[in-house]
């Protein structure tokens, strides 16, 4: 019982990076497969997160009376990937509306079949 | 009563990750996305991570779905085919799952004060930088003073980020006299939301203002502030249309701020080198050290929020000046 209540994040952390990792593999739509990646990144927030938490700690941010703090390191580095994340997304996204221009669609088959086509026409 | 709290909004954040999977309504999927990021901002609370759940709750809840939201108004809602080769990747992602579970039983145990990731470093950032740094938010010290240099490369990807969606995206900003669709219209001619939104507004703005300065001692810094900034901005441009916000707002302007803010954060750098002192080391910047952390860091967190406030607005306009050009075609 234990073990489950000490490492029930980090259990919970490898769940959803699979189900991201499923979503990216197994789903052809490309906006689908963003959203996985961002379920992906967001549980590696939440690993770094917990591994910073101290119990009994608080914010790390300076009081009277309190001596014991939850480590600032993750935090910081988590607090600048998010805002970097959406911007990649946003990046991400603008390509999808390319691929669509393109393509006509945002199917992975669907690009790979007109791909294909293309290559034949060339040949 | 905190590991009740920890344990259901995990597996709340499991069952929704599970409901984005099944689902192939990518509307749906997106609307289970942007509860997934508050769900995880209430997390990052209960995990004494302050700052990082108020990031998560403007981005994760707010800015990322509606991006998502105007993709999903371009390129179609559904998606048309069933998972592609489903056994084999669940498989796959079972195997993996399982050997990583494995690896975690060698994780010091959660909340652990002794684990290595508390006994390095952080002692020095809890313990000194009360004195070194000045300032009582000891997120603030490490992010903009500690590791000024790793959050200066953040923000040039930022900056790099919006470069790239504007190469891609083209000048699609719509010329004056082009109006909004009636389709796109319909929302904003309701009553009660433009009249919320008009109360709305400044008081996002003065807060994202207190969000920027007030940095220092509590919960908040640039990068809060920056979105918090373009999310006001973006309301009203969802509500009274493009062309009125352009009216407010001026694109050349907002491109030459998010590269300002870069520029603002290395001169700072520049500065510290010509007194004589490393990169970006503050204590360069006046007599007392302490004060020179001071200047700094408010000098260079006003570089951040610039230049994520002004990003945020030109991806919003990017994306939405396309969800126009493209309803004229249809």
């Amino acid at each position: 019982m234990s073990v489950l209540f000490s490492h029930y994040n980090y259990w919970v952390v490898i769940v959803l990076m699979m189900i991201g990792f499923y979503i990216v593999i197994a789903q052809g739509n490309l906006v689908k497969k963003l959203i996985g990646l961002n379920i992906f990144q967001t549980s590696v927030f939440i690993l770094y997160i917990s591994a910073g938490k101290v119990s009994g700690g608080t914010a790390p941010i300076l009081a009277d009376g309190i001596t014991l703090y939850s480590n600032p390191l993750p935090h910081v580095l988590i607090l600048t990937a998010i805002v970097v994340g959406i911007a990649t997304t946003a990046l991400g996204l603008s390509l999808i509306i390319r691929i669509r221009d393109t393509y006509g669609s945002v199917e992975e088959q669907d690009v790979r079949a007109a791909e294909g086509n293309r290559k034949q026409e060339s040949c | 009563m905190e590991l009740l709290l920890d344990i259901s909004l995990l597996s709340m954040l499991v069952a929704t990750a599970i409901g984005i999977a099944v689902s192939r309504d990518l509307l749906a999927a997106v609307m289970l996305s942007s509860i997934y990021g508050l769900l995880s901002a209430n997390f990052f609370v209960t995990m004494d991570a302050v700052d990082v759940a108020f990031t998560e709750a403007s981005v994760g809840a707010g800015i990322s779905p509606l991006l998502m939201f105007a993709t999903l108004a371009i390129v179609g809602r559904f998606e048309r085919y069933p998972h592609q080769r489903a056994l084999p990747a669940l498989l796959l992602v079972v195997l993996t799952g399982a050997m990583l579970i494995l690896a975690t039983l060698d994780i010091p145990a959660f909340g652990d004060p002794n684990a290595p990731a508390q006994t390095h470093v952080a002692p020095r950032f809890i313990n000194e930088s009360g004195t070194e740094i000045g300032i009582p938010n000891m997120v603030t010290s490490v992010l903009a003073s500690y590791r000024g240099f790793d959050t200066f490369g953040e923000v040039t990807v930022v900056f790099a980020a919006v470069v790239g969606v504007l190469a891609l995206l083209g000048s699609s900003l719509p010329a004056a006299g082009r109006k909004l669709p009636d389709t796109l219209l319909q929302a904003s001619n309701h009553r009660i939301l433009r009249i919320v939104s008009k109360i709305l507004v400044a008081p996002i703005m003065l807060f994202a203002l207190y969000v920027q300065f007030h940095g220092d001692y509590g919960p908040g810094g640039g990068f809060q502030a920056g979105v918090i900034f373009a999310a006001a901005i973006i309301i009203y441009t969802m509500l009274f249309g493009l062309e009125a916000a352009m009216k407010v707002i001026n694109v050349t302007v907002l491109r030459v701020l998010a590269a300002f803010g870069v520029l603002l954060y290395g001169s700072v750098g520049l500065v510290a080198m010509l007194n004589g002192k490393n990169f970006l080391d503050y204590d360069a910047l006046a007599a007392d050290p302490v004060h020179g952390q001071h200047y700094g860091i408010i000098v260079i967190e006003l570089g951040v929020g610039i230049t994520v406030a002004a990003v945020m607005m030109l991806i919003y306009f990017a994306f939405a000046g396309r969800l126009i050009d493209r309803s004229h075609k249809s």
